[in-house]
């Protein structure tokens, strides 16, 4: 699957099929830190990533 | 993972009360929270125009649309704070916002005013959060007062006001923690009432709300903001909270209940007038007006260090 991390707009790729919570144990982020969006959705912790997906994953936390 | 309300496959989990739903059901429950706490914590009435701290951002421009979704007479108050790039798109995303939704905006550019955030922080050696803080309190006190609302509302959130409780309890910031609450009441003639009607929702609550009721935020972070203290405090309460979920909400409803009170009677007496601006000091002049006092005289004397 092809990731974007937003707001770094880095792109990595991990292979396989996964549920949302292992893609963001893999890249170490804590959940509820990030949205992840496959196209116009929202996915949950345990929604299926399939290995062709695009997603992007959405920092939420702001500070300063 | 299905919708609490509506049984449909859920969009969006809401941990800290094991609960998810449905895109519909999300904005529904969001802003009936948003409503819950205008109501309990007696934040403002129906007739009362609300001025929305609007900073182009996620929080502020969910705040601005539950307000409007809800029937309540905003206008919008931004700050343009010179900050590059950064502030140039953030401005663009809130005048849109409001450009689409046809609601008032009252856009302050603050280079104009000679007191861009890198301009206060840069003559002053003072660290630019520092500064903006400061420049931010002035212009929203001020302007309230001027445009004659009685009520300013800010978009600070849930996680927000968690990690500002972690910071002063930490520190035992008892001044701090006495005026830790979604409400603020004026305690001098030219202060307006302060409000937080986020303070219920998580960070990834507002987010979400923004995304799913496609309002356009700026979703790059604030430059100076890396390495912010505000970020060490919410990375430590997440880390928490991925174990024990619910323990920011607990963590800031239990201070609110049980520590405020104790607090809030430790209060300080009421400010003075500024004797440059006239709006609320602690001192003889107002922390602006001796910032801006600080970037004059060093402005002044680089000028004169160019001339020689």
């Amino acid at each position: 699957m092809l990731i974007t991390l937003l707001p770094q707009r880095r792109q990595l790729e991990i292979s396989g099929r996964h549920r949302v919570a292992e893609v963001l144990r893999q890249l170490n982020l804590l959940p509820g830190t990030v949205m992840v969006i496959r196209g116009d959705e929202l996915l949950t912790d345990r929604a299926i990533v399939e290995a062709e997906d695009s997603i992007e994953i959405r920092n939420v936390i702001s500070g300063g | 993972m299905k919708c609490k309300r509506c049984k449909a496959a859920a969009e969006v989990h809401v941990r800290q009360h094991s609960s998810a739903f449905c895109r519909a059901c999300f904005v529904v429950y969001f802003q009936r929270q948003v409503e819950r706490a205008i109501h309990k914590q007696h934040m403002f009435s129906a007739d009362e125009e609300v001025m929305v701290a609007v900073s182009g951002g996620k929080d502020s421009l969910a705040l601005w649309d539950v307000l409007q979704v809800l029937g309540y007479r905003t206008v919008g108050l931004h700050l343009a704070l010179g900050i590059g790039g950064y502030s140039t798109a953030s401005t663009t995303r809130t005048e849109a916002f409001a450009t689409e939704r046809g609601l008032p905006l009252v856009v302050v550019h603050l280079e104009e005013e000679g007191c861009a955030i890198p301009q206060l922080a840069g003559f002053t050696n003072r660290p630019a959060c520092a500064a903006c803080g400061i420049a931010k309190r002035y212009y929203f006190d001020k302007l309230a007062f001027e445009r004659g609302v009685s009520v300013l509302a800010t978009g600070h959130n849930l996680d927000d006001e968690a990690a500002r409780l972690l910071g002063n309890v930490l520190r035992w910031q008892v001044d701090h923690l006495a005026k830790q609450h979604p409400v603020l009441l004026p305690t001098h003639k030219r202060f307006v009432r302060k409000v937080k009607p986020l303070f219920r929702l998580s960070e990834y609550e507002t987010a979400a709300y923004a995304f799913v009721r496609k309002i356009d935020y700026e979703v790059d972070e604030c430059p100076n903001s890396s390495g912010a203290t505000q970020l060490v405090y919410k990375d430590a309460l997440n880390r928490i909270e991925a174990v024990m979920p619910g323990t920011k909400q607990n963590f800031l409803q239990d201070f609110l209940r049980l520590g405020y009170p104790v607090f809030a009677r430790s209060v300080d007496s009421p400010p003075n007038s500024c004797s440059q601006c006239g709006m609320p000091a602690f001192a003889e002049v107002c922390s602006f007006c001796s910032l801006r006092r600080e970037v004059d005289s060093k402005r002044a004397r680089r000028a004169t260090a160019r001339r020689t």
